[in-house]
């Protein structure tokens, strides 16, 4: 037993035996370890969720397409899932996607980037520190209530315009879900264009260029793959998004590229389907999960590019 | 290039700045579409539901006759699945959020984790409910219940709260950890006595926008089968307290407020519409509140801590 | 040899022409007063060289040639320099600072090529001036070049990334973007503390021969440089000329102590 004891200290009779000591070091050791594997744990609930996501949507397609067959799925003109002669073409319900995405993309790329380069270059901080909160506002506003929005206001409004328009259609929801991604599209594009560095600017202003010329022919060619990716994130944003073409475009499924008309897109079909009776191992419940694979590889794959992109943008600078 | 007269430069650079003015007025006229869109819907929810808007309507269950009908159990079973997600989501969050930032190699299983918290960021939310439908409802079996619904939002908001975690936790300068473990901290004590009650603002910031996101979906709750016309309580009403207590309501059947407002909109009678707008306007008040609170909360925060 | 005689007896005479003149030059960041009552003279033609310690002001000073400060808020001139040969007071309310940098060009510390071909590089300046005939741009860009001893190295590669080049090709490359517009003077910031030793020498010997085209006024912190690159030398002292005069006096015969010290590396 060792006691430690100085002359003008008080002895320290609290340091214990040896074998004490080492009991209490192991016993907080595997407390320590026991509280980082439970915190690892938590961590790996989001690798349990991609699992668990691809577990089942693989499960219930393979059952899918064993009954109908991979070639008719893709190329198949018809979707009429719940009718005794019944056809699986997803191209029906993708063209509604394709069209709806591209109206929202046209409203979206133009608007969001030009913020993007008029906070990123022109705006004075007081007007900044205002317009980012409103852009947070118009991206946190549920997409139940754009849906509304989309039905009860547009379309009556595009209706003074365009008298043939029907009340279920692409168009309304198009414009409104590239309202909403608006301020994801400008939020990504400003980031990449104020990670370019000021003495690119400041090169371009000692030239006797304006503003608007260094902001369009040098800042934003720099951030080239940064705005690319911001244009790709906000596709899958849209590609993705389920309520405003629910509620808007109508649910009827319609193989169109036409925006005046309404149609089902991937994401509304699974909606209706959930809506009805689902009865666990039909038919008509598998082909939500096959449709469901079709929309994660789709939004996967946009995903993917655009972070890569902005991954690389950022190495750049 | 031939030589110019000085008044001709001059009318030219006039010409080039035309072009910064003209920019700036686009500029402005595209933020004002985003502005213009916030007004327009809050005044549309605000004129055609405001008639609706009264203690009633709060108290009432939706009925066939829209005069009669109210989002008593819609706005109840919100309440309800919020509590569930934010009793789910918020250790789990927090709980990988300091994993990953104070206890995690750099290790390529470290990296899988990350990279799936990204990817899961960006998967559509009914790819969640389809997810929820499959394992939870039916694997699991749960049911198409509050559980159930509470779940799945839980897993869509968690990549917010892990990141809000994070890059609160990051905002603690090394000098605080060190001076604790100087003291002969364990990590563990470090981490629970210093870096979570320091994180904390920030994480509550990340937890509020995620609820209020989570507080607006439709399409996963829709997914797993949550029904559209209920005219009855999670809660029984005799004994609210106990029936809250001894957690019953999970199992129930329910609805929420994005679900209630999707039914009363695809009813094609003016007055559900009108029950719609006033159902929306509510819904689009708490979750600008809940995101207001989280705006003030982080520019509080900006200046109260000064490291 | 006779005309160099005659040249050097004018010079010392101050008889040279003017290119530009500093009167009560003070300069303000938002409160802070970084210029503090400049005056001093450019001559036309020859490289003016402004040294001194770190934070003693001579960037802030090259700076506002070019109302580079014009970008930022919070910034304020008072006083003037007066650019000849139209005696144009250069920091004027009224004068335009888009004018000012066409007539006046600037090569950075940190070489920043755009993120463009070498070609567009160059031909920038001439595009934003609304040039468009294509071989107008072709003559301009290869002169440029070549007056920025880059030319032989690049003119088949013109096509290619700004990015591909060394970094003292790079600095070469935005003298040469500087030079296509036909300045009247060029202002070089530090342009050689980021390059190696060699390219340090080629921009050096650059220097020697464009001064003959276009009047070149040099920061640097390194006091043997501007011994070699330059005609005349001011020093500064917390935002204050100490002294302004012939390179050669200023660095053999220093009439102020606080010069001496800088000098003889008493002072940083």
């Amino acid at each position: 037993m060792t006691v430690v004891t100085s002359a003008d200290n008080v002895a320290m009779t609290r340091v214990l035996p040896a074998g004490d000591r080492l009991a209490r070091r192991r016993a907080r050791l595997w407390r320590e370890r026991a509280i980082e594997f439970v915190l690892f744990l938590a961590a790996s609930v989001s690798v349990l969720t991609t699992a668990a996501i691809v577990f089942i949507l693989a499960k219930e397609s393979v059952v899918f397409f064993r009954q109908v067959p991979l070639a008719d799925f893709l190329l198949d003109t018809q979707w009429t899932p719940l009718f005794d002669d019944a056809h699986f073409g997803i191209v029906v319900l993708l063209s509604g996607t394709v069209v709806s995405s591209a109206v929202a993309l046209l409203v979206a790329v133009p608007v969001g980037t030009t913020i993007a380069i008029y906070l990123s270059e022109f705006a004075s901080a007081r007007v900044r520190e205002v317009a980012k909160p409103v852009l947070e506002l118009l991206g946190g506003i549920p997409t139940i209530v754009y849906g509304y929005f989309a039905l009860l206001f547009v379309t009556p409004l595009l209706q003074k315009m365009i008298p043939q328009l029907p009340g279920f259609n692409l168009l309304a929801a198009g414009i409104v879900m590239g309202i909403m991604i608006v301020p994801y599209v400008a939020s990504i594009s400003e980031d990449a264009m104020r990670a370019v560095p000021m003495g690119l600017r400041e090169g371009s202003y000692a030239l006797g260029a304006t503003r608007f010329e260094t902001a369009v022919k040098v800042v934003a060619p720099a951030a080239t793959s940064g705005i690319a990716a911001a244009y790709i994130l906000g596709v899958s944003r849209a590609v993705g998004e389920t309520m405003i073409l629910a509620i808007a475009a109508g649910m009827q499924p319609n193989l169109t590229w036409n925006p005046l008309e309404p149609a089902a897109t991937v994401t509304s079909y699974i909606v209706q389907v959930a809506l009805g009776d689902l009865p666990h191992g039909s038919v008509g419940y598998q082909t939500i999960f096959a449709a469901g694979l079709m929309l994660l590889l789709l939004t996967l794959s946009f995903n993917v590019v655009g972070h890569w992109m902005r991954q690389r943008f950022r190495e750049a600078y | 290039m031939a030589v110019q007269t000085p008044a001709a430069t001059r009318a030219r650079i006039a010409r080039r700045k035309r072009w910064d003015v003209v920019f700036a007025v686009i500029g402005v006229v595209c933020l004002m579409i985003g502005v213009l869109t916030i007004a327009a819907l809050l005044a549309d929810m605000a004129v055609k539901g405001a008639p609706r808007l009264s203690y009633e309507f709060f108290t009432s269950f939706p009925s066939r006759h829209a005069e009669r009908a109210g989002i008593l159990s819609a706005w109840v079973g919100s309440a309800l699945v919020m509590v569930v997600t934010a009793a789910a989501a918020v250790p789990v969050g927090v709980a990988a959020g300091v994993y990953l930032e104070e206890y995690a190699p750099r290790n390529w299983m470290t990296t899988v984790i990350e990279v799936n918290i990204t990817n899961l960021a960006g998967v559509p939310s009914i790819v969640y409910g389809l997810l929820a439908l499959g394992v939870f409802v039916y694997q699991f079996g749960l049911g198409q219940s509050i559980l159930s619904a509470g779940l799945t939002l839980a897993l869509l908001i968690l990549p917010v709260v892990i990141v809000a975690t994070r890059e609160a936790i990051r905002a603690i300068p090394a000098a605080i950890r060190e001076g604790s473990y100087a003291l002969g901290a364990t990590r563990w004590q470090t981490v629970r006595h210093h870096v979570v009650p320091y994180a904390t603002p920030g994480i509550l910031t990340g937890v509020i926008i995620g609820m209020a996101r989570a507080i607006g979906e439709t399409a996963p709750v829709i997914t797993i089968g949550a029904l559209t016309f209920i005219a009855f309580l999670p809660v029984r009403e005799e004994a609210p307290l106990a029936s809250l207590l001894s957690l019953e309501w999970l199992m129930a059947p329910f609805t929420v407020m994005p679900i209630q407002i999707f039914n009363w909109t695809s009813r094609p009678e003016a007055a559900f519409q009108a029950n719609a707008a006033a159902a929306g306007f509510v819904l689009v008040l708490m979750t600008l509140a809940m995101n207001g609170i989280a705006l003030w909360l982080r520019y509080r925060m900006r200046r109260a801590i000064k490291w | 040899m006779a005309r160099e005689a005659d040249r050097e007896r004018a010079v010392e005479q101050g008889a040279e022409p003017r290119k530009a003149e500093i009167r009560g030059l003070n300069f303000y960041y938002g409160e802070v007063r970084a210029l503090k009552d400049l005056n001093m003279v450019v001559h036309d033609k020859h490289v003016t060289a402004l040294i001194g310690p770190s934070g003693c002001g001579k960037t802030t000073f090259l700076r506002c040639f070019n109302r580079m400060h014009d970008l930022y808020p919070g910034n304020r001139y008072q006083g003037e320099i007066r650019l000849y040969p139209d005696d144009v007071n250069l920091l004027g309310q009224e004068v335009d600072p888009i004018e000012v940098r066409m007539r006046i060009g600037m090569v950075f510390q940190k070489p920043n090529p755009f993120p463009k071909s070498l070609y567009e590089n160059v031909a920038y300046g001439l595009r934003v001036r609304g040039e468009r005939s294509r071989h107008a741009i072709d003559d301009k860009v290869e002169q440029a070049l070549r007056e920025a001893a880059l030319w032989d190295e690049v003119k088949d590669r013109l096509a290619e990334p700004a990015f591909n080049l060394s970094g003292g090709q790079q600095q070469r490359l935005c003298i040469a973007r500087a030079l296509a517009t036909d300045p009247e003077m060029l202002l070089f910031d530090e342009p050689t503390s980021a390059l190696d030793p060699i390219a340090t020498a080629s921009i050096e010997e650059l220097m020697r021969e464009l001064k003959h085209k276009v009047t070149i006024v040099i920061v640097t912190h390194n006091m043997q440089q501007a011994a070699r690159v330059s005609d005349y030398t001011a020093y500064m002292y917390l935002g204050e000329i100490i002294e302004f005069g012939l390179t050669d006096d200023v660095f053999f015969r220093p009439k102020h102590a606080r010069t001496e010290d800088y000098i003889t590396g008493r002072v940083s």
